[in-house]
């Protein structure tokens, strides 16, 4: 017989030896399953994958500016989820605030200077994505209405204005494709630093992890917002408004997911397409997840997910495997490492017949 | 230029719960559209130095998945078979997005080597043209593109192919089809109809499709045609509702521009003849399907690495033609094809050859000039084109700025390699225009 027990606290060094093993196994599993299917040797492609990664300079630099992104994402989602508030809407907000972003370019480009561009970009599309979150947040506060199927359908929206909009500026006509916007004036691009492109975008998001972690564990709100989590009821009881909680946690939560459209907008891409947020709404509550929705964690969650990607199309190149192999083994590894978090939590006892226990 | 993410995408997600293991599902179904990045089989060689060898890299936006990105993939893997590259000399990278994304696999190509690069969508074309700059030691090609002969750039190419000259062919091998059903008394309605399921109201697809209906006329000069749009370049349920759509408006024949088998598969439901494009769809469709017409790629890679090799300029703007072998028509299905369609197909494609026959030729259809259609068109008493200013230079007012009207016919794919035919002509219906 099997029975299971909550477990109390478990030490984190233990805690930690539990997910290395995980990692391990699921490296193990990977392995296998790469040889049986691809009769590869396991170990070239892990190199493969680290090579994708890490091999140059280049590499190295899309690394850190993918792992920024979805970082900033994950971040913009953690306090609607530490209130038990379910943004799944990050996707959508995300379009709104590229949206934003975009026009801002696109319609006054050549008509003011370019900091005063950059400004409106970014109050342009962090409203923008604020007014995407908030929305929902409202009829939640109102009419408690479920604010899980509400964000997702607000996502469906986003799409189609952003579709609308991109027909509205498409170049040439009927080609549903923007370009990149302000080539050759560079309107509204944001300016390299020292000369790297991705810098500036690395360089904010990593302030906004410490602010966003000093925001939740010092602050008022960030009390205001594990106690709404915990109990709405006793959130109610000690006086705290829990309408004005939720409705200001998701305007923050849409504002940063606007400020992620932002960086896509101004920092890299320069476009805007109905997939230039490419999932990262979806992929970001999982870092969120894997990382307890603690901040510092969820760098590490980013680097994690960017990596597995990153390397899936390196493997897809060198070994002309479909990129949906990378992403099997980037399943794998994921299951193990959330499927782990059970035996940290709980303890399983496996009786013998006679009743004797081992652990 | 392709849609499919986003479709594909909203499916997925939308089941997804909340738990952590669906987080898990999420990100094993590919959610987070990564790019691509490699390089790993080439070993930093030393061939180019050698002045023999050099390294070509791919850049495709979806993988082989997508019958669009699958044609230029074998295209790309045949050229470099008979062109001898070795294995590691070549790179394909596969799910570059149409943003920044593509910038970098571009760049990534150059910093492994290679010194000729190929993107393959319309969407890359403004990040080729950023890493040209950047790497002007390295060519960049770009398919389907607008912008190089206005660019300016040593080493920035854009190419097509006369593919409506294998629309053309292809709207014959239509036309025979609805003859023979005239003939045979089974015909919807009192004259020949045909529908087309295109993906944009772009000029490559407006002009896939009137050449497709020329091509036809050209067999039964009473034909008409009904065009829907569905507003992606891969979606199989909206290509297959627009196809059923048009079965229902009475269409006795399908033609699409879109890359899924949403089409085919609906005219083989529906017992509909169909002709297909990118590629022979008969496994799927024995009885329904008639023929294909394709772009064949692997000249044009062929060229382009000779080039390179050789020390020679790339053309600004390539365009492939019947003679290049660059525009195709699959095997006919003789199953679905009139009698004759063989001949017939042979016969004008040696008229087009020998110039006796234009696609494009002004007598053979009219058109229609009212203050929000066709503006740029001036006709003759009889609606007959007499001169058209098209939109060759990409510009954001969408202005026309190069007569193509002369010698009697519309001059496609002469002043640009990439389609620039918008116009539209009487028989055309177009029932919905919101993409």
């Amino acid at each position: 017989m099997i029975h299971i027990t909550k477990r109390k606290e478990m030490p984190l060094p233990q805690a930690l030896a539990i997910r290395l093993l995980a990692i391990a196994l699921s490296l193990v599993v990977c392995g296998v399953i790469t040889a049986v299917m691809t009769g590869l040797n396991p170990l070239d492609v892990y190199g493969t994958m680290i090579k994708g990664a890490f091999g140059t300079q280049r590499k190295i630099w899309i690394l850190l500016q993918e792992i920024a992104i979805l970082l900033c994402v994950a971040l913009a989602l953690t306090p609607a989820f530490r209130m038990k508030f379910w943004n799944l809407g990050g996707e959508g907000q995300i379009l709104v605030g590229s949206l934003a972003s975009a026009a801002c370019m696109i319609c006054l480009g050549d008509k003011v200077p370019n900091a005063l561009l950059i400004l409106l970009m970014a109050v342009a599309s962090v409203a923008a994505g604020a007014v995407w979150a908030g929305i929902p947040a409202i009829f939640k506060a109102r009419w408690n209405t479920n604010e899980t199927l509400f964000t997702l359908m607000m996502n469906y929206v986003a799409t189609q204005l952003v579709a609308y909009f991109v027909i509205v500026w498409e170049v040439p006509k009927g080609s549903g494709n923007i370009g990149i916007i302000n080539q050759s004036t560079e309107a509204g691009w944001f300016p390299q630093l020292f000369g790297y492109k991705y810098l500036l975008n690395i360089i904010l998001v990593a302030l906004l992890t410490v602010a966003m972690h000093v925001y939740l564990t010092y602050s008022k709100h960030g009390y205001e917002i594990s106690v709404v989590g915990e109990s709405a009821s006793t959130a109610r009881y000690v006086g705290i408004k829990v309408d004005r909680v939720i409705v200001r946690t998701l305007l923050l939560s849409g504002a940063v997911c606007g400020f992620a459209g932002l960086l896509l907008v101004g920092g890299t891409s320069h476009t805007l397409t109905t997939t230039i947020a490419g999932g990262r709404g979806f992929t970001a509550v999982m870092v969120a997840w894997l990382a307890k929705f603690n901040p510092a964690i969820m760098a590490a969650s980013s680097f994690l997910l960017v990596f597995m990607g990153n390397g899936a199309g390196e493997i897809s190149t060198a070994y002309g495997l479909n990129h949906s192999f990378g992403d099997i083994l980037t399943g794998i590894i994921l299951f193990f490492i959330i499927g782990c978090e059970f035996f940290i939590s709980y303890k399983v006892h496996f009786a013998k017949k006679e009743g004797e226990r081992v652990v | 230029m392709k849609n499919l993410e986003d479709m594909m995408l909203g499916r997925r997600q939308f089941v997804l719960g909340l738990s952590g293991a669906a987080a898990l599902a999420l990100a094993a179904c590919g959610g987070s559209g990564d790019s691509g990045t490699d390089e790993g089989a080439a070993d930093a060689g030393d061939a180019a130095a050698e002045g023999t060898a050099i390294k070509v890299g791919l850049i495709c936006l979806h993988d082989e998945n997508s019958t669009y990105d699958l044609n230029f993939i074998n295209g790309f893997k045949e050229a470099m078979g008979t062109l001898g590259v070795a294995e590691g000399d070549y790179m394909i990278k596969t799910n570059i997005p149409e943003g920044q994304e593509c910038y970098d696999a571009a760049a990534e190509l150059a910093d492994a080597g290679c010194t000729l690069i190929f993107a393959d969508s319309f969407g890359h074309e403004d990040y080729m043209i950023q890493a040209a700059k950047e790497f002007p030691e390295v060519q960049f090609c770009h398919a389907t593109g607008t912008k190089a002969h206005t660019e300016g750039l040593d080493n920035y190419h854009n190419a097509f192919a006369s593919i409506y000259e294998g629309r053309f062919l292809a709207g014959v091998a239509a036309g025979m089809k609805l003859q023979e059903l005239a003939d045979a008394g089974q015909l919807k309605g009192a004259a020949p109809k045909m529908g087309y399921v295109g993906a944009f109201t772009y000029a490559e697809v407006v002009s896939g499709y009137t050449s497709f209906f020329l091509g036809a006329k050209s067999i039964v000069p009473d034909v008409t045609m009904d065009v829907t749009f569905t507003g992606s370049w891969y979606d199989e349920t909206a290509e297959k509702e627009g196809a059923t759509k048009l079965i229902a408006g009475g269409a006795d024949l399908i033609s699409q521009h879109a890359d899924s088998m949403g089409a085919p598969t609906a005219c083989e439901n529906a017992g509909i003849p169909n002709v297909s494009y990118n590629g022979s769809t008969v496994d799927a469709c024995p009885n329904t399907f008639i023929v294909s017409s394709r772009i064949n790629w692997a000249p044009y890679y062929e060229y382009a690495y000779d080039c390179v090799v050789n020390g020679n300029a790339i053309d600004v703007d390539w365009t492939g033609t019947l003679a290049t072998d660059s525009v195709q028509l699959t095997e006919i299905n003789e199953a679905a094809a009139a009698a004759g369609t063989a001949d017939k197909i042979a016969e004008v494609k040696a008229g087009l050859e020998d110039g006796s026959i234009h696609v494009f030729d002004t007598a053979s259809f009219t058109v229609e000039v009212t203050a929000d259609k066709n503006v740029n068109a001036t006709v003759d008493g009889n609606g007959n084109l007499t001169s058209y200013m098209a939109d060759v230079d990409t510009d954001a007012a969408y202005e026309g700025d190069t007569e193509v009207i002369a010698d009697g016919f519309f001059h496609e794919s002469e002043y640009r390699s990439a389609p620039y035919f918008d116009l539209q002509i009487d028989g055309i219906n177009l029932l919905d225009t919101a993409f």
